[in-house]
């Protein structure tokens, strides 16, 4: 896990009243993109889940490749953050949306706000809020978040599997059924470090063609997600 | 090249008494006017502008939300380019302030520019939204949605950037039949009530696939390709 200390300006900042609980909510405003369960944190500002142009965490590559967020968690509680897993139950569909609440009464350092989840289909792509400063001031506040690539597997946009290293793409159930088969592959390579995901090629050919992405559902225009915290 | 038409509205009685503070001005005085410029700039390079939609208001009204059906005057906005219902449904609205419309196509890299006006006894809850449609879609709109303008002083102004969505009415099939803009054939259908996109909601326009990236039913072309933001909003205070 990647921690970096933030020069923060702010020398009144360690013993600030800070909001104690807030509703997060995660709308999917995509077109045909699924998000695998999501992580919402609250976390100190030390910790960051991950940082654009550094190579991902073995933690962050579980969670973009697979979904998988046992690694994160386990090194979120390490560091007291306040986590919440999965409020949508599952996959969020597009056009969903998930709420859940965040109460740091009891832990006053965890200032930043994190959320990230995989993006369906790709074959590392994810939606991320990394470290917000959560709003203090009673309010409503929305943001529109970026889809990510951890850089740690080939974008060869056919169906495969969400273990770590494997190629490929992980294909639950709703996915089935709307993926083309036999795709050759789309020529790619790991790049290496988290960056703006330059979005999914695809193409129109259901049985055979280089992807089984299908270019007229599975593309999008970032933002990818938009989140809504309410400050009490 | 610069038109703009602005309503000053007769706030409903309840509505001034409820926006009123204990101290503040008596409510039946009908306050003072704001005025602010709008200027919209294309940033596509194939997609023109239908017509400005900008719309003053409230935050209990909004132009378009995420996740639910498009409202009719909407949906033949974002399939006709044709604001006119949507505008007048505006207007019809306790939470509107002041419409405009602009004078015509924003072709691809140009600007217009509006002027809109709204008499208030208080600026609190004030929020600007423009959408117009990219005319080389089935069913996209351009838009700023819920812009602040509370509090701002006089020459104060802001920059938003706009972002694409699709409102889920049409498919998008890029089809000549379908698509009205000038990349088409100039025959299609603008509005039709059928409602046959993917979901019949709102979401965020995945951009087109055109023909050049083997949507063989596609008439457009590479050149209607666009990224967000798809246009940039300049919003000034001028009284």
């Amino acid at each position: 896990m990647k921690r970096t200390i933030l020069a923060v300006a702010l020398a009144a900042t360690p013993f600030l009243s800070q909001a104690a609980q807030f509703d997060v909510e995660i709308t999917n405003p995509t077109r045909g993109i699924y998000f695998t369960p999501l992580l919402i944190t609250a976390h100190p500002d030390n910790v960051a889940l991950f940082e654009t142009g550094s190579a991902a965490s073995s933690e962050l590559q579980a969670m973009a490749e697979g979904g998988d967020l046992s690694g994160l968690v386990s090194v979120l509680n390490a560091a007291g953050a306040t986590t919440v897993e999965d409020p949508a139950n599952g996959l969020l569909a597009p056009g969903a949306s998930a709420t859940t609440t965040l109460n740091t009464d009891n832990a006053a350092a965890n200032t930043r706000l994190s959320i990230v989840a995989m993006l369906l289909p790709t074959n590392d792509g994810f939606l991320a809020l990394n470290s917000l400063e959560i709003p203090t001031e009673p309010g409503t506040y929305t943001y529109d978040l970026n889809a990510y690539d951890a850089g740690t597997e080939a974008n060869d946009e056919v169906r495969g599997s969400g273990t770590p290293g494997q190629p490929g793409m992980p294909v639950p159930p709703p996915l089935d059924p709307v993926l083309g088969n036999n795709g050759t592959g789309v020529a790619s390579s790991a790049e290496g470090y988290v960056h703006i995901h330059r979005g999914n090629l695809g193409d129109t050919d259901l049985n055979g063609g280089s992807s089984d992405i299908v270019s007229t559902l599975h593309r999008w225009l970032n933002p990818v997600a938009r989140v809504t915290v309410t400050v009490k | 090249m610069i038109f703009s038409r602005h309503t000053l509205l007769v706030l409903p009685l309840a509505a001034l008494v409820s926006g009123c503070g204990s101290s503040n001005d008596n409510p039946l005085i009908s306050g003072s006017e704001y005025q602010y410029r709008v200027t919209i700039t294309n940033l596509t390079t194939g997609q023109p502008f239908s017509p400005a939609a900008v719309v003053i208001h409230h935050s209990g009204w909004q132009a378009l939300e995420l996740g639910q059906p498009a409202t009719v005057g909407l949906e033949k906005l974002a399939e006709g380019g044709d604001n006119s219902d949507f505008i007048s449904a505006a207007d019809a609205d306790s939470d509107v302030l002041s419409t405009a419309t602009g004078q015509g196509i924003i072709a691809p890299g140009a600007t217009e520019e509006l002027t809109v006006s709204v008499g208030l006894v208080n600026d609190h809850d004030l929020s600007l939204s423009w959408v117009s449609m990219p005319v080389n879609t089935n069913d996209g709109l351009a838009g700023v949605i819920d812009a602040r303008l509370s509090g701002w002083d006089v020459g104060q102004s802001e920059t938003f950037l706009a972002i694409s969505y699709d409102a889920g009415t049409e498919a998008n099939t890029e089809s000549a039949d379908t698509v009205p803009g000038p990349a088409a054939s100039g025959l299609a259908e603008g509005f039709n009530p059928v409602r046959d996109d993917v979901r019949n909601a709102v979401y965020l326009h995945a951009g087109v696939v055109t023909g050049d990236d083997g949507l063989t039913t596609s008439t457009l072309g590479e050149v209607q390709r666009w990224d967000n933001p798809i246009a940039s909003v300049r919003v000034e205070r001028l009284q």
